[in-house]
């Protein structure tokens, strides 16, 4: 049996059968991560004697007849999420040597859950990037192409589940972090609502935008940890009360009479023909299945990463001030006053990406220049997520394409940011509005994978994993594995 | 953007910088700046800013009772610098 090709369904049901054990199961997933690390670069921390204990605890349980759906399941976590006792860096020199002190909200319900993990998750520098070649510790490769990047900024958590080494991996998409790298890497990535889970312990980029979700083979797997994810959390001030929906139960919801709208400028200029010829025929399967297509506008969607460029830098020059060389992280050697501790700490311990945004913030904030860029950023916002709100007064979900083109080499767009800040065109407007939204693959382009993005209205998680698992059910993209990792 | 903006910039963001590193923040500031430029355009007249994604959610409040317990050790383990249980920077009172 191939235990690494398994649904997280038929995982849990296997170790609840007693047809395999966590422990091999754990032990079987961190010999495939020997294997493919030094060609991937994926995990940052390889944590395989804790995860062997936690494997052993779990096989306890499920002996005595305990334990849940999740329960011995390995997985990843980015390494955004704290994970008490274990090194916790962000991908950034500045916490190369931080242990975190606590446990995430999310990493603590997915512990509670008896999930075993067995690893934290390369990224971009303090998820700033599009690309994985921000991270400190060297670029993540694409496990379809190891010349190619994999996206970002969850680059490493997508990798890990593309490869079949975890077959989930948590992330987070501040700007289509999640679901740029699943359309990247051909899987299915999940980003809720904002609000929905919580962001306690996920070191802060920008908070109005932040939002952890899932990386997973299928809509099935994200329904699944989803449900063990998300819900009030009183450590998080923006975490919504509100009842979590059982996402499992509502994958079965019929189709038939969704009203999809395609979003008239997610097929305008700039979108690869090969790639929308992957989401239309993808869009074709949704009508056969009885959905209705209708097409919808959100006139100002161009703007929405010039917004997004004003808003999150704002937002992160604000949040990274706390990196200070005095309580934790990086410290300059023999600073010769307080000021100059402060400079040169965070001179060295951020990378020129991280740098670039604290300073982009710090301009567009500043004296003279806040009302100009920062109050009219925001204005923008408003305006992009009130036209989502018309849109989904005349449709159920959005679709369109995840990126505009398929995985590109790594290198290609690191020349200039501007370059690189446009591959997420597609994906800002769902965090400028807060909306949930996901990638699933729909095809290939050259041996690569194409992600078809569905967008829905607040809260409707359930919609949006329903209507993805139906197309999961009549196509079979979701279940290619990359050559050399079968 | 000029040399003495870059930074004057970093010094107000307390980040270090060599005059050689200025020129590369200069070309890619100049170029994020002139791109997010294009908000110009948009007609906002009578648009409210807008700080937070969820309508209606308003900041939460909770009992003033203590909730978590002493852990400074724990969160001074990582502190680069800590005596008597106080974080340790360079004199700041000559």
């Amino acid at each position: 049996m191939s235990l690494h090709t398994l649904s997280l369904a038929q995982l849990g049901a296997g170790l609840r059968a007693g047809e395999f054990s966590s422990v091999e199961l754990t032990r079987t997933l961190l010999a495939r991560i020997e294997a493919h690390q030094p060609q991937l670069n994926a995990l940052i921390s390889v944590t395989g004697p804790t995860a062997m204990q936690a494997a052993a605890v779990a096989d306890g349980v499920l002996a005595n007849g305990g334990g849940g759906a999740l329960t011995g399941i390995p997985m990843d976590h980015k390494d955004i999420f704290c994970t008490d006792g274990v090194r916790t860096t962000c991908a950034s020199r500045m916490l190369d040597n931080f242990v975190a002190p606590y446990d995430a909200t999310v990493v603590a319900k997915l512990k509670a859950e008896g999930m075993v993990m067995l690893g934290k998750a390369n990224m971009d520098e303090f998820a700033m990037g599009s690309s994985n070649e921000t991270s400190y510790f060297g670029p993540v490769r694409n496990p379809w192409n190891p010349q190619l990047v994999p996206g970002g900024s969850s680059g490493g958590s997508a990798a890990v589940v593309a490869a079949r080494l975890v077959p989930f991996a948590t992330a987070t998409d501040t700007g289509g972090s999640i679901r740029q790298p699943a359309a990247l890497c051909g899987i299915t990535g999940f980003k809720p609502t904002y609000g929905r889970v919580s962001r306690y312990g996920m070191i802060a980029f920008a908070s109005s935008l932040d939002q952890a979700g899932t990386l997973t083979a299928s809509a099935a797997d994200a329904a699944l940890v989803l449900r063990a994810m998300a819900g009030f959390d009183p450590r998080d001030s923006t975490s919504v009360d509100k009842p979590v929906p059982d996402y499992v139960a509502g994958l079965e919801q019929p189709l038939a009479g969704l009203k999809i709208g395609l979003l008239k400028e997610f097929f305008e200029k700039g979108l690869d023909p090969a790639n929308e010829r992957c989401v239309r025929e993808a869009l074709a399967v949704y009508e056969k299945l009885g959905a209705q297509l209708v097409e919808v506008s959100v006139p100002n969607l161009a703007l929405s990463v010039p917004a997004y460029y004003v808003v999150a830098p704002a937002e992160c020059s604000s949040n990274l001030a706390r990196f200070d060389g005095v309580r934790f992280g990086h410290r300059a050697k023999e600073p010769k006053d307080l000021l100059d501790l402060y400079k040169r700490s965070r001179g060295e311990g951020f990378g020129p990406e991280v740098k670039r945004r604290i300073m982009t913030g710090t301009y567009v904030l500043s004296a003279g220049y806040y009302d100009a860029f920062y109050i009219k950023a925001q204005k923008v916002r408003r305006l992009i997520a009130n036209e989502f709100d018309q849109a989904f007064a005349q449709v159920d979900v959005v679709m369109g394409p995840t990126t505009p083109t398929v995985a590109f080499a790594l290198g290609a767009k690191t020349a200039d940011p501007v370059t690189m800040y446009l591959n997420d065109i597609y994906t800002i407007g769902a965090n400028l509005a807060g909306l949930p939204a996901m990638s699933l693959p729909c095809g290939f382009v050259q041996d690569l994978p194409v992600g078809l993005q569905i967008i829905g209205p607040h809260f409707a998680e359930e919609r949006l994993l329903s209507a993805a698992h139906a197309y999961q059910r009549e196509t079979d993209w979701h279940t290619r594995v990359p050559r050399g990792y079968e | 953007m000029k040399a003495e903006q870059i930074a004057s910039i970093a010094h107000l963001a307390r980040l270090s910088m060599d005059e050689a590193e200025i020129p590369r923040y200069q070309e890619s500031l100049t170029s994020i700046l002139s791109f997010v430029g294009d908000l110009e355009r948009a007609q906002t007249e009578g648009v409210s800013p807008m700080a937070h994604p969820l309508p209606g959610l308003v900041q939460r409040l909770r009992p003033d009772v203590a909730t978590e317990s002493d852990a400074h050790e724990r969160y001074q383990a990582n502190a680069p610098q800590v005596a008597a249980s106080l974080y340790l920077v360079p004199k700041v009172i000559e």
